[in-house]
Order: C-alpha cells, then sequence, then structure tokens
C-alpha cells in the first residue's frame, strides 16, 4: 500500500506524506474545535442548571455540524467602508498560527511531525501572530466597535504573552531544553504526578493557565469581543463562514494552550500513576481538564474591567513571573538541587 | 492583621475558588430545564391566554353589548358595534379583539358583568397572515363552544375567590 | 545551480525586496506596517535557511509579534496626511539617495571583507544554536550583555518619565485599593428606633 503510493508519486512522496500527516492533525482537531463548541454550550447548560443543546440528533451530538452547515449557507457581507483585501486576509491570519503551531507539539515521543530543536520557541513565535488575525479585522471593517475591539485586543495580547513566556522560561530552565519532547521526558520519574512540572512551577502554571485565557480572548479576558460593551468586538462585521473561521482560530488556540499546558506541566503523555502505561489518552485526558476549566471559567467568572486586565497582566502577573524565575534559578544551583526533596524536580 | 488577610485571599485566589466551587456544585445539580413541547409547565386557572366569547347553555350568547371591556381595554384592542334583534334584546353585530394590540392584562374579562368575554388557557396560536390575529366575533365565538369545558371548570375553580 | 535551496532563497529574498519596496511606497501607513511585517517574516525564513534558528524564531517573536503590533497599535490611531508627507519627496531624494547608496556600499565592504567571513563558524553542526549562543551571550560577552540590558532600562525609564503626565482632572481609580474595599467602608447602618405617634 505505503509502497505503491510512494512508486506512484515519485520525487514527490515527501511532500505527499507531510500533506497526508498534517491532514491527520488537522482534521480531528477541527472535529475537536466543533465539539468543543458543542462542550461548551453544554458543561456552560449544566452549571446554569440547564441541559444545553439536545435537539439535534442524540443528547445533541449533532448540533455542531447544523451549526457549520447553518454558517456555510449563510452569505458572507463585506462591508462597502471596508478595505476589502485585509478584511478577508484577517480571518486567514487569525486560524494560520493556530493551525500551524501543531507542527511541533508531540502527542507520544514518536508521534510529532516536526520534533525541532526549538520547538517551544517556534511556538512562542507563532502564537504571537494570532493577533494579527484580531488587529486587521478590527481596522479593516471600518467600524467603530470592531476598532475598539482590535485595540484593546492588541494591548492585551502583548501584555499577556510576556507573562507566558516567563512562565515557560521557567519550564525551560527545568528541563535544559527548547524541544518539547524532551521537556516532557524530563519530567519523567518513578513518582508519577508527582514529579511533573506543576508541583515546583505551581504559580507558574496558574499564571499559564491564566494568561492562556486571556491569549485566546476568553471570558472573563474577553474584552476584544465583549458582547454587552462593543457589541461583538473585532467580527461584529463578519458574517457567515468568515465569522465561523475566528471562532474556529479562537477554539483551536484554546485547545493548543491546553495541549501545551498539559505538556509543560503536567507531564504530557506520562502516566500519572507509575503502574499504568504512558499513552497518548493521557495527554487527551489533561488537555480535557485544561479545557473544562476554561469553560468553568467562563461560567463563573464576569468580565474583567480593561484596566484591572493590564493591571494583573503587568503588575501582577509579570513580578510574580519574574521572582518565581529567579526562585527556579536558585533552586537549580549545585547544594540546593542535591537536597533530599528538591532533587525529585530540579535535576 | 487585615492586611495579611486580604493579602493571603488574594494570592489564594480563595473569592475565585469559591465562586468556582458554586457553578462546580451546580454542574452536578439536577437540572430544572423544562422540555416545552413535551413538558409543560402547571398552568393557574386564572392564566390570560386566547380570548374567547362564552354562549349559555342553552346557546343563547352571553354578550349584551354593553361595551365596558371596550372601555376598560387600555390597549383599546377591543371595538363593538351593537343593533337591537328582532326579539327586542341588545347583541353584538361587531366584536373585534386585535390580538396585535392586547397585551392580556384581563381587564375585559374582569368587567365583563355576564362572564360573556373570558380569557382561556389557550396560549400556543399563531396566525399565519396579519388577519389571523384580528379575532371577530365568530373567531372568539368558535372558541368558546369549543373551550367550554375547560372554561366552565376553571370559572368554576376561581369563584370562591372572586 | 538551481537546486532547492537556491530557487526559496531567490524567492524569499524577491519576497523581502519586494514587501521592502512596498513599506515605502504604500499609500496606507496600515500597509506600510502589514509590509514590514512581511519583510520581518521572510528575513527570518532566510535566517532560517541559514539554519539560525533561534535569531529567526526570535525575530518573528519580537518583532513581528510584539513591536510591529504596538507600531500597528499607533498607526491605526494616527491620522495621517499623505499628501503633506508626500510633498518633500523628491527635494529629499538626492539626500535620501546618497546615503542608501553609502549604506550598501560600506555594506558590501563589510560582507566582502575577510575579516568577517572568518567570524561565521560553521553552523552545519547538530548541536542546537540556542545553546550555544546562550553560553556565548552569558560567558564571553556577558559584559556587553549586561551592558545593553541596562542601556535598554535606562531607555525604558527615560521613555517612561519623558511622556508620563498625570492629569489633574482625570478620574483615575486604582483596582488595587478597589478590590479591598469592604462593605463597611461604602455603608453606614444607622439603627434607628421608629418614631412614636403623636
Amino acid at each position: 500500500m505505503m509502497d505503491t503510493l510512494q512508486a506512484f508519486f515519485g520525487p514527490l512522496w515527501p511532500l505527499v506524506w507531510t500533506l497526508i500527516k498534517i491532514l491527520a492533525i488537522v482534521v480531528p482537531m477541527m472535529g475537536a474545535v466543533a465539539y468543543l463548541t458543542l462542550a461548551e454550550r453544554k458543561v456552560i447548560g449544566f452549571m446554569q442548571i440547564r441541559i444545553g443543546p439536545n435537539r439535534v440528533g442524540p443528547f445533541g451530538l449533532l448540533q455542531p455540524i447544523a451549526d457549520g452547515i447553518k454558517l456555510l449557507m449563510k452569505e458572507i457581507i463585506i462591508p462597502s467602508g471596508s478595505n476589502k483585501f485585509l478584511f478577508v486576509l484577517a480571518p486567514v491570519l487569525a486560524i494560520m498560527p493556530a493551525l500551524a503551531a501543531w507542527a511541533v507539539v508531540p502527542f507520544t515521543p514518536d508521534l510529532v511531525l516536526a520534533n525541532v530543536d526549538a520547538g517551544l520557541l517556534y511556538i512562542l513565535a507563532i502564537t504571537s501572530m494570532g493577533v494579527y488575525g484580531v488587529v486587521l479585522a478590527g481596522w479593516a471593517s471600518n467600524s467603530k466597535y470592531a476598532f475598539l475591539g482590535a485595540l484593546r485586543s492588541a494591548a492585551q495580547i502583548v501584555s499577556y504573552e510576556i507573562a507566558m513566556g516567563f512562565a515557560l522560561v521557567t519550564v525551560l530552565m527545568m528541563s535544559h531544553s527548547l524541544n518539547l519532547v524532551d521537556i516532557v521526558k524530563a519530567q519523567q520519574g518513578s513518582l508519577g504526578l508527582l514529579q511533573w512540572n506543576w508541583i515546583p512551577l505551581f504559580p507558574m502554571f496558574v499564571i499559564y493557565v491564566i494568561a492562556g485565557t486571556a491569549e485566546t480572548n476568553r471570558a472573563p479576558f474577553d474584552v476584544a469581543e465583549g458582547e454587552s460593551e462593543i457589541v461583538a468586538g473585532f467580527h461584529v462585521e463578519y458574517s457567515g463562514m468568515a465569522f465561523a473561521i475566528f471562532f474556529l482560530a479562537e477554539y483551536a488556540n484554546m485547545i493548543l494552550i491546553a495541549a501545551l499546558a498539559s505538556l509543560m506541566f503536567m507531564g504530557g503523555w506520562l502516566s500519572p500513576v507509575s503502574f499504568l502505561p504512558d499513552g497518548i489518552l493521557w495527554l487527551f485526558a489533561k488537555m480535557s481538564f485544561i479545557l473544562f476549566l476554561f469553560l468553568w471559567f467562563r461560567a463563573t467568572f464576569p468580565r474583567y474591567r480593561y484596566d484591572q486586565i493590564m493591571r494583573l497582566g503587568w503588575k501582577v502577573f509579570i513580578p510574580v513571573t519574574l521572582i518565581w524565575l529567579v526562585i527556579v534559578g536558585l533552586l537549580l544551583q549545585e547544594p540546593l538541587r542535591g537536597l533530599p526533596v528538591l532533587n525529585l524536580w530540579f535535576h | 492583621m487585615a492586611d495579611l488577610k486580604s493579602f493571603v485571599k488574594n494570592w489564594t485566589l480563595s473569592e475565585l475558588l469559591k465562586g468556582m466551587s458554586i457553578t462546580g456544585r451546580h454542574f452536578f445539580a439536577p437540572k430544572i430545564t423544562v422540555q416545552y413541547p413535551e413538558e409543560k409547565t402547571p398552568m393557574s386557572p386564572r392564566f390570560r391566554g386566547l380570548h374567547a366569547l362564552r354562549r349559555y347553555p342553552n346557546g343563547e350568547e352571553r354578550c349584551i353589548a354593553c361595551k365596558l371591556c371596550e372601555a376598560v381595554c387600555p390597549a383599546m384592542a377591543i371595538t363593538i358595534e351593537s343593533e337591537q334583534r328582532e326579539d327586542g334584546s341588545r347583541r353584538t353585530t361587531r366584536y373585534d379583539i386585535d390580538l396585535t394590540k392586547c397585551i392580556f392584562c384581563g381587564f375585559c374579562e374582569e368587567s365583563c358583568p355576564v362572564d360573556s368575554i373570558v380569557e382561556t388557557r389557550i396560549f400556543e396560536y399563531h396566525g399565519e397572515q396579519r388577519g389571523d390575529l384580528l379575532m371577530t366575533k365568530e373567531k372568539l365565538l368558535a372558541v368558546g363552544d369549543r373551550y367550554e369545558a375547560q372554561i366552565a371548570a376553571d370559572r368554576a375553580e376561581d369563584a370562591p375567590y372572586r | 545551480m538551481l537546486d532547492s535551496s537556491f530557487l526559496l532563497f531567490m524567492a524569499f529574498a524577491l519576497v523581502l525586496v519586494g514587501a521592502g519596496v512596498g513599506v515605502i511606497t504604500a499609500r496606507s501607513p496600515v500597509h506600510s506596517a502589514l509590509f514590514l511585517v512581511l519583510a520581518f517574516f521572510t528575513g527570518s525564513a532566510l535566517w532560517m535557511m541559514l539554519e539560525a534558528e533561534f535569531l529567526a524564531i526570535v525575530l518573528v517573536l519580537v518583532y513581528v509579534g510584539a513591536v510591529m503590533v504596538l507600531f500597528l497599535f499607533v498607526v491605526m490611531m494616527l491620522n495621517i496626511d499623505n499628501e503633506r508627507l508626500r510633498q518633500g519627496f523628491w527635494k529629499h531624494l538626492p539626500l535620501g539617495g546618497g546615503v542608501a547608496l553609502l549604506m550598501v556600499l560600506e555594506m558590501w565592504l563589510v560582507v566582502s571583507s575577510r575579516q568577517f567571513s572568518s567570524m561565521v563558524p560553521d553552523p552545519r553542526g547538530s548541536i542546537s544554536n540556542t545553546k550555544e549562543l546562550g553560553r556565548l551571550l552569558y560567558t564571553d560577552y556577558v559584559f556587553s550583555f549586561e551592558l545593553a540590558a541596562v542601556i535598554l532600562l535606562v531607555a525604558i525609564v527615560a521613555a517612561i518619565a519623558l511622556t508620563l503626565r498625570r492629569r489633574k482632572d482625570s478620574k483615575h481609580m486604582d483596582p488595587a485599593l478597589q478590590v479591598q474595599v469592604k462593605a463597611a467602608d461604602r455603608m453606614r447602618i444607622v439603627s434607628m428606633p421608629a418614631e412614636r405617634e403623636l
């Protein structure tokens, strides 16, 4: 089977094979995104003592498909005063980083599209481009609400990226590597979940999850959309599939943040207890946990005021991450890292 | 001391966790959603839904065209015209309720001296054309004829409190 | 010569030059900023081809991800009068062109000198160049590195000191104080006995 295909494509085979691998990641991802929207509606419904969507298919399981078809059928309206090229480009720029970042995310030690050395940096760089989609959507729409949303989002994402970056720097100090596979392997140990990074880096873990919520413009940091203040923020002028792309990008980013948090702080595919085997299912379970947290946040917290968001980012998170950076640096030094309990994590 | 307390409270995120514990508890709480077309909430006999004109058991229409309902209607949704019938009694020739104006306050029902105009428990009606929501005398009487048993039972149940 | 990496290089170089020209010819400043983003991105792709992946990624991370976002942030809010900016174009062209030519000449001199080529280490190793860069920065060049950090810090402080103006009439609120507020700070519960009827 493989050989005949290889013979058929000849010199183009590496390209085709890579494309197949990309599809093998992106297609299930899109399915996960679709069902994350359903999970969100169900979870938030349950927390509000409702039962959520249950009309389309058993338990509402076909709801995302119905939503998708609806959005595909709708007209994409391009406002007459808008900058048409950028208006169309913006959704593309929004979803591109959310998908491109998956190239270096390892699912198991071997199941990774590109096992690059600077994987962590690559992810930071690629995800930092996601803000362009939001900013350009806001500017190209030529609408004041969209523009306000874009401004808010630009400032917010740049602020929280710093805290997020510092949180990741502590992780790479722990593992002495930027390679995501090595980062997970550094958390391996006989004590299972007690040796993962989330214990020594607990404040960083919390900050990473909160900053991740802010990075993905999720409640309670959703001032860029702020439906009760600025209508729908940056995507107010978008309709149909163009709007859906922003939605897909937001949820794809959520899944990405969840995957990264699981890899860096919760041991990725490692089993929490030593008598169970490691495997990809652990990674999915951990991702589901983080995603559930995101939904839980949205069901619980009211939206932050804009100045409070900025204060939290600059005056709380960045100092805390800097302090923890120094602490981790100290604990990694010679006399301390050999001490009985500390040597579980710092090596 | 108070500073220390608020410091601990802030940095342990205790208030956020408290909020999340509430939503977390509700996540497992029994759901109170009423799945409407299949399930319905219990309804009071005083429910104010679609209007109806009633008749006496002998088939005579109750309305005597006193126009009290027309006068009391705050939305001015009722239009009545009347004439003397051959037997000398006064009856309406026209009794219209414009449901697009009606606010379902129930004043017409309260004001009626002969319990003719009533509001029924029917609330799942619709109109496919504009005129469908203009209830004429014929339509109102038809509603009354059809649901008389229910209407009479509701009045009887509510009678001690009136 | 026509191997795939050469073709890729040519493609990236063409896009880079095109984007550079776009930066100075685009009518809208937002378009200029976006062309600059494209230029940074292709520049980083070129560095990636040289196996300088750390520099390439950091270029994207810092310039594309942060600096240009703030540029856009400012540029989007400005209402620049393009016509007035264009007025002096021909008058200043000889001077600007001269400086540009000089820079190209200097760059050519630097790049073609033997000193420069001997400084380039062989990149085709299996070692992670992030690690190597870190080792160099924090050992051999630690003083210049710290110096650069201090200069940047001074620049930040200076920029803030120059632009910070507290308006007297602004109703500034401090969230740190706001979250500390208790009900008792804002509300006084007074016990009032019911009045006697006269």
